[in-house]
């Protein structure tokens, strides 16, 4: 049995932050319906990466809404409208991620949800919270990783900003949403009343930072010195930690010491003998280590690495890291089955509950595809 | 009231990853005790991050571990293994990143504990899973972000792999285990029945890319391809991407390519009229934007683009973002005190509830504090 089997979720947010949560939900055991205007769905089924459609809608959409269910209503329609509170009434939780103001037109407000349901879970994703200078600006991922001070962190000295690539502030934030709606389940199995949960985009990608930022909050205020030689893994560590380029790819070292480390790859470190030289000069060691690995291949250095216990590693591709033993072993794809009948390879849920490994391979809905049958289990 | 109050956590993970699920539950209410190696503690107390020394250790262990207790103990001393014992059979959820094996051999394991405590909800974190040929490897973040191709994303195409720089995948394993007890609580609440809960970081790391590795197998195996300049994530088209100005940086997230011309007086991009131009012709398109944002200041385009509903936005540091309303107005700053009056500030968790910022004025515990209280409190009683 999954863990959340039984639990409803209503899910009104669209595109990625509040959907993954949703996702995550749904397969954690909780029976997710998205409540979609009519025809056109939520704004994620246009969203695309790379142009990739599945008939009408976009590959993202496919990848982040599968195992729910849709219901099509029209907020702003009297009669859709009174069909949807009755299915609020019914709910665990719901989520939105409506700009400020937009549930208020509807009517649909905590405190109005509140006198429909009395013990609902109401989560809401914002971009950059209720109050202040940004409360209505659009709450996009790469925009709230420019505002966050996170795109100083990665690439090198020189690169001017460099964004995560990946929308690492949707999925932080779904993620922080999840958290907040199951620890309110449990505040609301124990008070028998509803509870507000609320996260945004930007503190949601300032809790990430949180160590980096806590450094930073006590060391004066600086800010952090990225590596001018390319590969720095990390702006706050010392040398090796990087990605150095071999004769024939990458080669991965951690954190450990340097001087073993330096000794293990026969390269001449004399001169960094003291501790504290290896993050002042960093870059110098860097370029040092650097200029020694490119002269044999990855393998090379990770056996003799290895063999003396410190932590690299080679750098793969998905080409190279999805073919990987390691890889199949974890069993970590599964094949969602489309309408048209062909199939969609995607990932499963991370989490392993009682060693079993949650798959669920319901194809994402389209919109509106479960109305009638949701309309008479619910007698709408 | 907190959430969680009144949940106890017996926290024995080190480093990073679990202790970061930890502080979330501590955050949300519940009361959470490390359970530390005399002498040493959690290594993070040692691992430094830059030159940054704080009251003797270091900046990343006190932003992980405020809010906690501290219980000194030897596992492979047999009066303190018992003492664990007993704090086990009052727990609500118990936490372990060891590698696989040693809480087995300690007699910690699953099977052990659920003797111990039958509703208990055990979780682990590893590197790889239990299974396989990297089972034993050391889960660091940097391997993994190497390892599971994570390192082709950000930064340009000619670049070769650029890391994020933070420990990324030790935070998504954290939010994963949190996660996942926080279910099984729910889920334990009913049938009080334990539960085990397994996360690993490498399964984390696939799982963040979830949508670029379903790209990657619907697009017939091709290698996300990230642009020559300007990149800011492979599968997306112009102008995504962040453009220097005259005086710092504009980041701009859509805006048919045409349109922007027009907005921005660029007559050059007027000529990229076919939707899938976006993605086809990024680069060419990239170039031009790159050309012509150098010609004025931030502040000049965001004053013509904001209007226009084009989604864009400065870039700042965190100098800049905390003299900035619009962080000041998130309340995210919290001082905390350690028992021996040292002083920190820190970010608070980022979930409200009922409208209510959790913050916590309670700092990292130092090694083994908390004995004697654990002890009268959880042990005798």
């Amino acid at each position: 049995m999954k863990p959340l089997e039984g639990l409803l979720v209503l899910e009104f947010a669209q595109f990625m932050a509040g959907p993954t949560a949703g996702l995550k939900l749904a397969d954690l055991g909780a029976r997710v319906i998205k409540i979609e205007r009519p025809y056109k769905g939520e704004g994620g089924r246009q969203i695309a990466i790379k142009n990739l459609f599945i008939e009408d809608d976009s590959l993202v959409f496919h990848t982040i809404n599968r195992n729910k269910e849709s219901y099509a209503a029209d907020l702003k329609d009297e009669d859709d409208l009174a069909k949807v509170k009755k299915l609020i009434a019914q709910a665990d939780v719901m989520t939105h991620n409506f700009r400020p103001g937009v549930m208020e037109k509807i009517g649909l407000t905590y405190q109005e949800v509140c006198k429909i349901n009395p013990r609902i879970v109401y989560g809401v994703v914002t971009g950059y919270g209720t109050k202040g200078p940004w409360a209505n600006k659009p709450g996009q991922d790469l925009l709230v990783q420019s505002l966050s001070g996170l795109t100083w962190l990665s690439g090198t000295r020189d690169d001017g900003p460099v964004p995560f690539g990946l929308a690492i502030a949707d999925m932080a934030c779904g993620a922080h949403l999840t958290q907040g709606i199951l620890a309110a389940l449990l505040k609301r199995n124990k008070t028998g009343k509803s509870v507000l949960v609320e996260v945004s985009l930007l503190e949601s990608v300032l809790d990430l930072q949180f160590e980096l930022l806590t450094t930073h909050l006590n060391d004066g205020g600086r800010l952090p010195q990225r590596s001018s030689v390319r590969g720095g893994g990390h702006p706050y560590l010392s040398a090796p930690y990087g990605i150095y380029k071999t004769s024939d790819g990458h080669l991965t070292l951690a954190m450990g010491n340097l001087l073993a480390i330096g000794r293990c790859l026969g390269c001449d470190l004399t001169g960094y003998e003291d501790k504290s030289s290896w993050f002042e000069k960093r870059d110098e060691i860097a370029t040092k280590l650097g200029a020694h690995l490119s002269n044999n291949s990855t393998e090379y250095w990770r056996a003799r690495l290895e063999e003396q216990g410190i932590w690299c590693s080679a750098v793969y591709n998905y080409q190279q890291a999805l073919q990987h033993e390691a890889f199949k072993v974890l069993g970590m794809t599964q094949e969602v089955k489309l309408g048209d009948g062909s199939g969609l390879i995607t990932t499963r849920s991370p989490i392993q509950i009682n060693r079993k490994k949650l798959y669920a391979d319901k194809a994402a809905p389209k919109t509106g595809e479960d109305t009638d049958k949701i309309n008479i289990e619910f007698n709408i | 009231m907190k959430p969680l109050v009144d949940y106890l956590v017996i926290d024995f993970s080190q480093f990073l990853s679990g202790p970061s699920a930890s502080l979330r539950l501590a955050d949300l209410g519940a009361r959470v005790i490390k359970v530390e190696k005399p002498g040493t503690g959690d290594i993070c107390r040692s691992l430094y991050t830059s030159d940054v020394v704080m009251n003797g250790e270091s900046s990343v262990f006190h932003a992980i571990n405020r809010n906690k207790e501290s219980f000194a103990a030897d596992l492979k001393k047999g009066e303190d293994l018992a003492l664990v014992k007993k704090l086990i059979a009052k727990a609500d959820v118990m936490i372990h990143n060891f590698r696989p094996g040693v809480m087995k051999r300690l007699g910690l394991g699953f099977e052990d504990v659920i003797k111990i405590n039958p509703t208990i909800v055990y979780a682990e974190i590893s590197g790889y899973s239990t299974e396989g040929p990297w089972r034993d490897n050391p889960g660091q973040d940097l391997l993994l972000q190497s390892l599971t191709g994570l390192t082709w994303l950000s930064g340009n195409a000619e670049d070769g792999p650029v890391p994020m720089g933070l420990s990324i995948i030790d935070m998504l394993a954290g939010a994963n285990l949190a996660q996942g007890i926080l279910a099984c609580l729910l889920s334990t609440g009913i049938t009080k029945q334990g539960a085990l809960v397994q996360v690993s970081m490498i399964e984390s790391a696939y799982d963040f890319q979830f949508e670029a590795i379903t790209t990657f197998y619907k697009d017939g195996g091709l290698l996300p391809q990230r642009t020559r300049a300007n990149n800011a994530h492979a599968y997306l088209g112009a102008p995504y991407g962040i453009y220097r100005t005259a005086d710092g940086y504009l980041a701009l997230a859509m805006g048919a390519v045409p349109t922007l011309g027009k907005l921005l007086d660029c007559e050059a991009l007027t000529a990229y009229t076919l939707a899938a131009d976006a993605f086809d012709k990024r680069d060419e398109i990239k170039a031009i934007l790159a050309a012509h944002l150098k010609s004025r200041n931030t502040r000049d385009w965001l004053a013509i683009l904001e209007p226009a509903d084009i989604w864009c936005a400065e870039v700042l540091t965190w100098n800049d973002l905390r003299k900035h309303e619009g962080f000041k107005s998130l309340e995210m700053l919290q001082d905390v005190i350690m028992k021996d009056g040292f002083q920190y500030q820190t970010t608070r968790c980022p979930i409200r509830i009922d409208g209510e910022l959790l913050y916590s004025t309670i700092g990292s515990p130092a090694l083994g504090q908390d004995n004697e209280e654990i002890i009268r409190e959880l042990i005798e009683k």
